[in-house]
């Protein structure tokens, strides 16, 4: 007969106190000290816990990331530590290692560091967007075909853009960041806070100028999801040219390892 | 019986999981709950994109594929009846709550509570309905903060648009997807109190009563319009006293075409 080694969770965060040699950060302080535990260390962390208690936190964290990858939120590693790996940190390595086969095997999700300083992460979706899915009135598409206007006129202009071409543009299509739009609500605040913290779209102020003025950039995000071949593309359709006839950006297109990422084919 | 169900299951385990699973769990997460009608045609759409064979019949072993990878994490893609059309739905739920807890993203502890007291109402309600009135005067009973009228009518909003509750007519009854995802958690909390369906043995709020008193099995309304389908002189199952309700008509499922 087995007996399950069943540590409760009060044992092993006093056992980890113990262990000098493992940097655990005090849960008021989150991540500020929080140092990656060595191999030995996870090791042994291991040792200590059931494979189910293993696999209970793995599904718990593969969990916490879907639910914040639904509003494209990214994560920060502090959060994660503090708020659901507690006194499993010291097997982080580990459980990032499977929670990072789950999202790729099972939900063809790719979990990406867009941050490695500050350890910000966002999944991104490693299948295609299909032409003609069903059940595709999903909420976010009206707003996935401003960011792609947006996008577009970045890409187009080189990589960086003023805010008044942007506010310009979308005028003319109707949508005014000064009024209260049918669909989007808040445009300004969609375009400069919500896309901006789902990293679709970067913010920057520009020094030196009075009145403060903003440039949009493509966010990490949009470099990882958005290819710019296509974008090229669809400019071509839009204008009825070849998106060769466009050299500079052409060459922008097909030359960065990421810009045709998405649009390669995810046959496995 | 166990012959097939072996069958089956070595069939679900030898099928590995691909992209088209993958597209059709994206799918699932994105809409929550979808009709099996829809299931259907997304499978199809799932199979086409990724060049992979599809056998309308196979939809529930495709299911059972994602299934089997999903348990570890404590999800499930998990079928239900619509108390309305009768229809056949699939909704992707969380196994891991046994609670309301599940809606805690989404909700504060008040807004909760809220949710658990209209659950009360209907599941103690003979017609599986809880009347505007009923919930916003139990906004005033709440124990951790009172909820005012507009904020309890924002709040009842809100949970219809998350697919937690339908509203007919100023009566809110409990969704598809509320059923399915909660019917553990019902059955545990209202042990005594739930109704169940006599004829599909699923759990029941919108049900119509047999009417003699040492009997009183219930029946959900579609299971109704299919026992007694072209019956002159209905009968209880299990009494054989005369059943009196009106018989309602099986909903035809609607043609293909997109929403």
């Amino acid at each position: 007969m087995t007996q399950r080694k069943r540590l409760s969770n009060t044992q092993i965060s006093s056992q980890s106190r113990r262990r000098s040699e493992v940097a655990v950060a005090e849960e008021e302080d989150g991540d500020l000290t929080f140092t990656q535990p060595s191999t030995s260390q996870v090791q042994r962390g291991l040792e200590r816990l059931t494979s189910a208690q293993v696999d209970q936190k793995t599904a718990e964290v593969v969990q916490y990331f879907l639910v914040k990858d639904q509003k494209k939120i990214p994560v920060r590693r502090a959060d994660l530590v503090k708020h659901v790996l507690k006194d499993y940190r010291n097997v982080y390595p580990e459980i990032m290692k499977r929670v990072t086969q789950s999202l790729d095997q099972v939900f063809g999700l790719k979990l990406v560091e867009i941050d490695t300083k500050n350890h910000i992460y966002i999944l991104i979706n490693k299948l295609e967007p299909a032409e003609g899915a069903p059940l595709d009135n999903s909420p976010t598409n009206p707003k996935m075909g401003l960011l792609f206007v947006i996008l577009s006129v970045i890409f187009m202009k080189r990589g960086a853009v003023k805010e008044n071409v942007i506010w310009h543009t979308l005028k003319k299509l109707r949508v005014d960041p000064g009024e209260k739009h049918e669909e989007f609500g808040d445009v300004k605040k969609l375009i400069t806070d919500e896309f901006v913290r789902q990293r679709y779209l970067e913010y920057v102020r520009i020094p030196h100028t009075d009145p403060i003025e903003h440039e949009f950039r493509w966010g990490q995000r949009a470099d990882l999801e958005v290819s710019k071949a296509k974008i090229l593309e669809f400019m071509g359709e839009l204008h009825n040219q070849e998106p060769q006839s466009w050299t500079q950006q052409y060459r922008d297109a097909h030359s960065t390892p990421n810009s045709t990422q998405a649009s390669t084919s995810s046959q496995r | 019986m166990l012959r097939q169900t072996t069958k089956s299951a070595l069939s679900v385990m030898s099928q590995q999981m691909g992209d088209s699973h993958r597209r059709f769990l994206q799918n699932m997460m994105a809409n929550g709950i979808v009709d099996e009608q829809d299931a259907k045609t997304l499978y199809q759409h799932c199979c086409q994109t990724h060049n992979t064979q599809c056998i309308l019949d196979k939809l529930d072993d495709f299911i059972g594929t994602i299934n089997s990878k999903l348990q570890p994490m404590f999800m499930q893609i998990r079928k239900g009846m619509s108390e309305d059309s009768g229809h056949q739905y699939y909704a992707l739920v969380n196994m891991a709550e046994t609670d309301v807890t599940r809606m805690s993203s989404d909700y504060t502890d008040t807004e909760l509570e809220l949710f658990r007291k209209t659950m009360d109402l209907i599941v103690s309600s003979e017609n599986g309905k809880a009347s505007s009135t009923d919930i916003l005067n139990t906004a005033d009973t709440l124990s951790t903060k009172k909820l005012k009228k507009s904020e309890t009518e924002h709040l009842l909003n809100r949970l219809v648009h998350d697919k937690w509750l339908n509203e007919k007519r100023g009566e809110y009854t409990l969704s598809t997807r509320c059923i399915i995802e909660m019917e553990p958690y019902i059955r545990t909390m209202y042990q005594d109190q739930v109704k169940v369906c006599h004829i599909c043995h699923n759990i029941a709020f919108q049900c119509q009563i047999c009417e003699n008193p040492t009997c009183g099995i219930k029946i959900h309304h579609p299971c109704v319009a299919r026992y007694f389908k072209g019956r002159t002189e209905p009968q209880c199952p299990a009494c054989d006293d005369f059943w009196p309700h009106e018989i309602p008509e099986v909903q035809q499922l609607r043609s293909q075409s997109r929403r």
